[in-house]
């Protein structure tokens, strides 16, 4: 009997080896879609899979850049008017064509809001205040409130629905039974199934080429798969044919042993410090625990000794599996407003303590560096890392970090004189992320090191309350700069400010780490998504 | 028998409702669900519409009383990040966690009651001790390492089975149900015995110490003395005899292989509710969480009556009325 259990599971192998032969792909992801309606919520695992069938006026490039997809021009031709020219020949996956129409009515569902969508990408649409014309059957004019330099990438951020399959629709119910999911993609939607399996198979009458995202599977299914050991196993067995999110630690093993193809690529996501700057911090205190007047955190000496005495190379090479590039920047190489100026800070810890005495802290003081646990690659680990170089220099950290669900809440709110329209942070010294979605300067430069200000918007990420008046000026006229020489020497300077002096401090950019089944190939994205059409058999 | 059922269903009510009270205003402690959906691109005005859309704006206990609303009427309210009703997702979960429970279950019962009354009337054999060694093991090492290594020795090694997933399935009563393809079964093995190890080890020491137990009361020495075959001693008069704590605890069993088989399903990405519970924390589906709580309340109640309705099945002395007071 002992003999026969093996025989008879061996029997059952055979069934399925064969399976993976064909023009079908299946890929394996950390996160699947929650839902197939694209206008449900702006989470990543959702937009991968929605944009192989739901395409956008303007795509962002495997370098975040835009560039055309459903229209064929987004040009200015006034200060507050965009021209939008739509592609011709274009047809719904039932047979209908694509026009002016269709977008008009897109633009109309954001505006009416998406009844319970927990984050329809309305920001988008809300931004500058635009007001969408159709002018004729492919021809759409944009107005904004003044001039408005980002548009294009604007226009990225939500997908175009077919009016006649999409009006009425029930929010998600009816995409992920399918009745609404009629895109222009390169693929068919097929099946949803939450939890399993998504589903898509190739459109044989999608209007564009090999250079347009053209279908070269026949069938895409992506599973999720959580657990990132259990990914890593599933690619290797052969199970499924990619997956994402390498665990960084396999890393080295998998490139020596050669059983799988490793595509790198780097993100657009910074890891940075950020330092409250608050007259007195909870978390800052004395080596005796009593609280310090006034906050150290806003000497310019104590930010850079906290900046240098970060040896960068060892958390890419010991914490990181080598997978980080090193960074004094907020935005990548190769995106709009890179500033190659802004160099890496050295590891000195000698400097480090140095400006610490100088700053009238020779015995250093106490601070306690929260941040998340299952956000970022390694991102508790870095805490920790980090805590120990600073604590080597004088400046003793304890290390407090969360899950993430309760530790984005508190960074942003909750902290002593809270109020309605001026939320104060729980925090004092926080590690967090960034990724620059737009492939430019402004929106994190906005976001991050504008002054915090609720009711206009400003600095909504800017929770360590950084206010300086030459980068906010440097921001708002780069905002409304339509010339994009002048705008890039905007966006340089106020960069360069408010990175020189710390506003906060950056680690590292990501990398991230795809496995293939030998034979494939893949070009990885800035945005960490995983596309069909960057995946290619090999030779 | 009546009036206890009917006195236990009104007891439950009220349990229910506390429950909703615990649960509702527990979950609305943690956290901001609009940070875990918002976009590093959000800015206030974005923010402010999630908030609106996902219904926050209103009191908390407006918030409550609208739950409780259309809970009475069968509804558990829509699910943030899914956008369907949460009762709806979790059901269409639930067949695929059900077979699994069933699978680990009967694994458990097939696997632990015979080697659990070997150890027991052999204790101090090879095997008797090797069995006790074993269910050490099965109940100290983490679930989530012995899945890890199960994977790693049955599917990456031996290359014998699936690593992860469901498999095909194939239509049953109107659900889905792997066991019945070939594929599908294959999928279900490595975390059905993930799943039942625990179980296993606890319901062998239990078996063993309930054979030791009996093995030496009057009414078995009586039975060998009255010349019965060993056969019937053990297997009529032993058995039935241990079987009270045995299904105690496999009902409880049950209900938590249902409610929390969280790890087992995270590793081997099984499409089954403890997976949605684990997904919807981590992005703080409110409506969800609480219906899934909900949920395994009525569980539970329902098993627990179901388990004390068969102890007087087994034991005529368990009399189901009201303990004297």
């Amino acid at each position: 009997m002992k003999r026969l259990v093996p025989c008879a599971l061996g029997v059952l192998a055979l069934g399925w080896s064969a399976a993976a032969l064909s023009d079908e792909l299946v890929i394996g992801v950390r996160t699947e879609p929650q839902s197939i309606d694209p206008h449900w919520n702006s989470l990543s695992g959702d937009k991968q899979v929605e944009q192989h069938y739901f395409q956008r006026l303007v795509h962002m490039n495997e370098f975040s850049q835009p560039v055309p997809q459903l229209a064929v021009s987004v040009e200015p031709i006034a200060d507050d008017t965009w021209e939008v020219k739509l592609r011709q020949g274009v047809k719904w996956h039932d047979g209908a064509d694509f026009d002016a129409d269709d977008v008009l009515f897109t633009y109309q569902r954001l505006i009416d809001k998406v009844p319970g969508a927990p984050s329809a990408p309305f920001h988008a649409i809300g931004r500058g205040n635009k007001q969408f014309k159709k002018v004729d059957s492919h021809t759409v004019h944009v107005t904004t409130d003044g001039p408005y330099p980002t548009l294009r990438p604007d226009m990225g951020g939500f997908a175009i629905l077919a009016e006649h399959a999409a009006s009425g629709a029930e929010p998600s119910v009816d995409f992920n039974n399918g009745k609404a999911a009629i895109g222009t993609g390169p693929y068919k939607f097929v099946e949803f199934k939450s939890g399993d399996r998504t589903i898509i198979e190739k459109n044989p009458n999608y209007w564009g080429d090999a250079k347009t995202w053209a279908p070269k599977w026949d069938k895409i299914t992506f599973k999720p798969i959580t657990e990132g050991s259990s990914r890593l196993a599933a690619v290797l067995a052969g199970d499924v044919d990619v997956v994402d999110y390498l665990p960084t630690a396999d890393v080295a093993r998998l490139k020596k042993d050669g059983k799988i193809v490793v595509a790198e690529g780097s993100s657009d996501r910074v890891i940075y410090f950020r330092m409250h700057r608050r007259d007195i911090e909870p978390y800052v205190t004395t080596n005796d625990d009593k609280p310090m007047f006034p906050n150290p955190l806003l000497d310019w000496r104590v930010r850079r000794a906290m900046s240098v005495a970060i040896n960068r190379d060892a958390i890419r090479d010991r914490v990181m599996g080598g997978a980080s590039i090193p960074t004094g920047n907020v935005v990548p190489k190769g995106f709009f407003g890179h500033h190659e100026g802004i160099e890496t800070d050295p590891y000195d810890p000698e400097e480090s303590k140095k400006l610490l005495a100088a700053a009238g802290y020779p015995d250093g003081f106490k601070i306690t560096l929260h941040g998340p646990n299952d956000r970022y690659i390694n991102d508790a680990k870095i805490a920790e890392t980090v805590a120990q170089m600073w604590t080597r220099v004088g400046i003793k950290t304890a290390v407090s970090t969360m899950p993430r669900n309760i530790f984005f809440t508190k960074q942003r709110s909750g902290g002593p004189n809270s109020q309605p329209y001026f939320q104060m942070p729980s925090f004092s010294v926080t590690l967090v992320g960034w990724g620059t979605g737009t492939g430019e300067a402004l929106y994190s430069l906005d976001g991050l090191v504008r002054t915090y200000n609720d009711l206009a918007g400003h600095g909504y990420s800017n929770s360590g309350r950084y206010s300086n008046l030459r980068v906010d000026v440097l921001i708002s006229m780069a905002e409304k700069e339509l010339d994009d020489e002048k705008r890039l020497v905007h966006l340089r300077e106020a960069a360069e400010i408010a990175l020189r002096d710390y506003a906060v401090i950056p680690i590292h950019f990501q990398v991230n780490f795809w496995g293939l089944r030998k034979g494939l190939k893949m070009t990885p994205q800035t945005n960490e998504r995983t596309y069909g059409w960057n995946i290619d058999k090999a030779g | 028998m009546t009036a206890f059922i009917i006195r236990r269903l009104m007891q439950s009510v009220i349990v229910i409702w506390v429950m909703t009270l615990i649960v509702f205003f527990g979950v609305n402690v943690i956290g901001d669900p609009v940070e875990m959906y918002a976009s590093d691109l959000c800015n206030q005005a974005c923010r402010q519409r999630i908030v609106e859309s996902l219904g926050l704006d209103r009191p908390i206990f407006e918030q409550y009383l609208v739950f409780l609303g259309s809970a009475l009427k069968g509804e558990l309210g829509n699910s943030f990040r899914l956008g369907v009703p949460s009762l709806e997702a979790i059901m269409a979960r639930l067949p695929a966690t059900i077979e699994l429970a069933i699978f680990a279950m009967l694994l458990t019962v097939t696997v632990g009651i015979p080697l659990g009354m070997w150890a027991g009337l052999r204790p101090k054999s090879i095997a008797g001790r090797l069995i006790m060694g074993g269910s050490i093991l099965g109940f100290s090492l983490p679930s989530f390492w012995v899945g890890l290594m199960l994977i790693l020795i049955f599917a990456l090694q031996l290359g014998w089975l699936p690593t992860t997933g469901r498999g095909d399935t194939r239509e049953f009563l109107g659900l889905e149900f792997s066991f019945l393809t070939v594929d599908g079964f294959r999928h279900m093995i490595l975390p059905g015995v993930n799943l039942s190890l625990f179980f296993m080890a606890l319901l062998i020491r239990l078996v063993r110490a309930g054979v030791r137990e009996v093995l030496f009361v009057d009414y078995i020495k009586f039975a060998h003395a009255k010349g019965l075959h060993w056969h019937r001693v053990i297997f009529v008069h032993l058995l039935k005899n241990i079987m009270i704590p045995v299904i105690t605890v496999l009902g409880l069993e049950f209900g938590g292989l249902l409610a929390f088989a969280v790890i087992t399903e995270t590793i081997f990405a099984w499409p089954g509710m403890g997976k949605l519970l684990i997904d919807s924390i981590n992005l703080l589906d409110r409506p969800l969480i609480v219906a899934y709580l909900m949920l395994i309340v009525f569980f539970f109640i329902v098993i627990n009556l179901t388990v004390d309705i068969t102890y007087s099945f087994l034991d005529p002395r368990v009399r189901l009325q009201r303990a004297p007071s």
